[in-house]
């Protein structure tokens, strides 16, 4: 699955959608979303809680393992998905869409974030 | 250590594979979802390679009095066709690896290791062999090994061999020719379900493989990698070598004391272990250390290998073996060695995942038995 071209992307495999009205939402990769395999549990930040740049703020777990979910900004997490809660099953099926994951309000401009282009370089696709 | 590569490799690749590093084989993870392979095998069929398995063949006038001093099993007492699950320990009575042993003929043996052990296991028969009429011969690469599992496996397998597989029953093997192809057909597997294993020679494996994917697309065969074949042994209540089974616990410790056979008569009764295994029985009879228990959770955090095992009061009272969310319960599901103070069905202890406890419970195993 190709990476959408209007997102940018952190190395740790998430994605971030253009900044409206201050909010972006965030989510994790098809490729993330491959390596993990089935995923069967997400936990997320809970809204009001401020996520740091690099840092976690969540897990998600498959079949075979559990993941830290990092945060490719800084802010203020203004809402979570609790569809993607209830059938972690979106994730896999449409990590792009349906599957993202939270939405933040950002602190300041997000840094250090590839292109499309740059981070399929970066997974090698 | 470069990777080993098995006579699948081209299938798996154009099969889109996600592919891991396997006890030095580059194996198949899954095919696509592993839990969609995982729900084939139970209500429909799933296509295995396993060809990572490691075959030893020991043959010879003494073959069966060779095994019956080097394994737990009574295994000279097999029928030729019969097939049987044992255990090679050390002198110490741990378990150095679990195998299956078939009677291929009447002096002749297939001894089927855990991939991670096979040399060990080689190198010991061949070390134990030591004075005894028989021959131990490494046929790893003799054998590329496809299992078909699942309800349907009988009946995609049927049009393609002449083998009678009504008259095949569980756990005994036969030579047949499947697919055009000759295969040593085994009622064997590590998933809970019926089905086959096929000992083929390696450039037959693909035909073969062909064949049953195509007799198998019209009843939902799919082809399912060793992703899936860990949650269904584990629904299955099977342990796993360097999980459940390691060389600090006899199979005793394991609660799977069955397979060590005091009673054999060849050599005397002697085989390797045997000393230390009886003093192993008669510990697990009166004041086990811990005891192997199937955990349930009603949550949705799942208990991982490693992880401790809790009381209500915090103290540590086991350790998790294999966990995984179970696609047949849907919930989370683990093996565990617990004190056996808490061993007892029904009772409540917790799991720390990652510095929270999580509340399970203590259940019989296996989690999941098939319908008969």
């Amino acid at each position: 699955m190709s990476n959408p071209q209007h997102l940018t992307y952190s190395k740790e495999h998430e994605w971030l959608t253009a900044v409206e009205d201050g909010v972006a939402t965030v989510g994790i990769t098809a490729f993330a979303a491959d390596a993990l395999g089935d995923v069967v549990y997400v936990q997320l930040p809970e809204v009001g809680q401020t996520v740091s740049a690099g840092e976690t703020c969540g897990e998600l777990e498959s079949t075979k393992s559990v993941s830290d979910l990092y945060s490719p900004a800084t802010g203020e997490v203004v809402e979570a998905n609790q569809a993607v809660v209830d059938d972690p099953a979106l994730v896999n099926s449409a990590p792009f869409a349906e599957g993202w994951l939270f939405k933040i309000r950002l602190d300041g401009t997000p840094e250090g974030l590839l292109t499309a282009d740059e981070y399929s370089a970066h997974t090698g696709a | 250590m470069t990777l080993r590569y098995t006579a699948l490799d081209q299938v798996h690749r154009a099969l889109g594979a996600t592919m891991t590093d396997f006890a030095g084989w580059d194996m198949p993870l899954r095919y696509g979802s592993e839990r969609e392979e995982h729900n084939a095998v139970r209500t429909r069929a799933g296509l295995f390679d396993l060809s990572h398995m490691g075959e030893i063949a020991v043959t010879g006038p003494q073959a069966g009095e060779l095994l019956d001093h080097a394994l737990v099993g009574f295994v000279s007492a097999l029928a030729v066709n019969k097939a049987r699950y044992t255990m090679i320990c050390a002198a110490d009575g741990g378990i150095l690896d679990d195998l299956i042993v078939y009677r291929t003929g009447g002096t002749e043996f297939l001894v089927v290791a855990n991939a991670s052990n096979a040399q060990l296991v080689l190198d010991e028969l061949t070390a134990r062999a030591e004075g005894f009429d028989a021959e131990v011969r490494d046929d790893r690469d003799a054998y590329a090994l496809i299992a078909i599992q699942g309800p349907e496996a009988t009946a995609i397998l049927a049009p393609l061999t002449d083998a009678d597989l009504p008259a095949l029953k569980y756990y005994t093997s036969l030579p047949a020719t499947v697919a055009g192809r000759p295969a040593l057909l085994a009622r064997t597997g590590y998933t809970g379900e019926d089905g086959f294993e096929l000992f083929v020679a390696p450039g037959d494996a693909e035909p073969l493989w062909n064949a049953l994917s195509e007799a198998g697309a019209a009843k939902g065969l799919v082809p399912c990698g060793l992703s899936c074949r860990d949650t269904l042994r584990l629904e299955a209540g099977m342990p796993l070598y360097g999980h459940e089974l390691s060389t600090e616990l006899t199979p005793f410790d394991a609660g799977l004391g069955r397979v060590v056979r005091f009673d054999k008569t060849t050599n005397g009764g002697a085989f390797v272990g045997r000393e230390a295994l009886e003093k192993a029985a008669e510990l697990a009879a009166t004041h086990p250390p811990r005891v192997r228990v199937g955990l349930v959770s009603p949550g949705r955090r799942v208990p991982r290998a490693g992880m401790p095992v809790v009381s209500g009061d915090g103290t540590v009272i086991g350790s998790i073996t294999s966990g995984a969310p179970s696609p047949t319960l849907g919930k989370p599901i683990a093996m565990a060695y617990v004190d056996a103070a808490h061993a007892a069905p029904g009772t409540a202890v917790a799991v720390d995942v990652r510095s929270t406890h999580e509340p399970v419970e203590v259940v019989e195993l296996p989690f999941y038995t098939r319908a008969r």
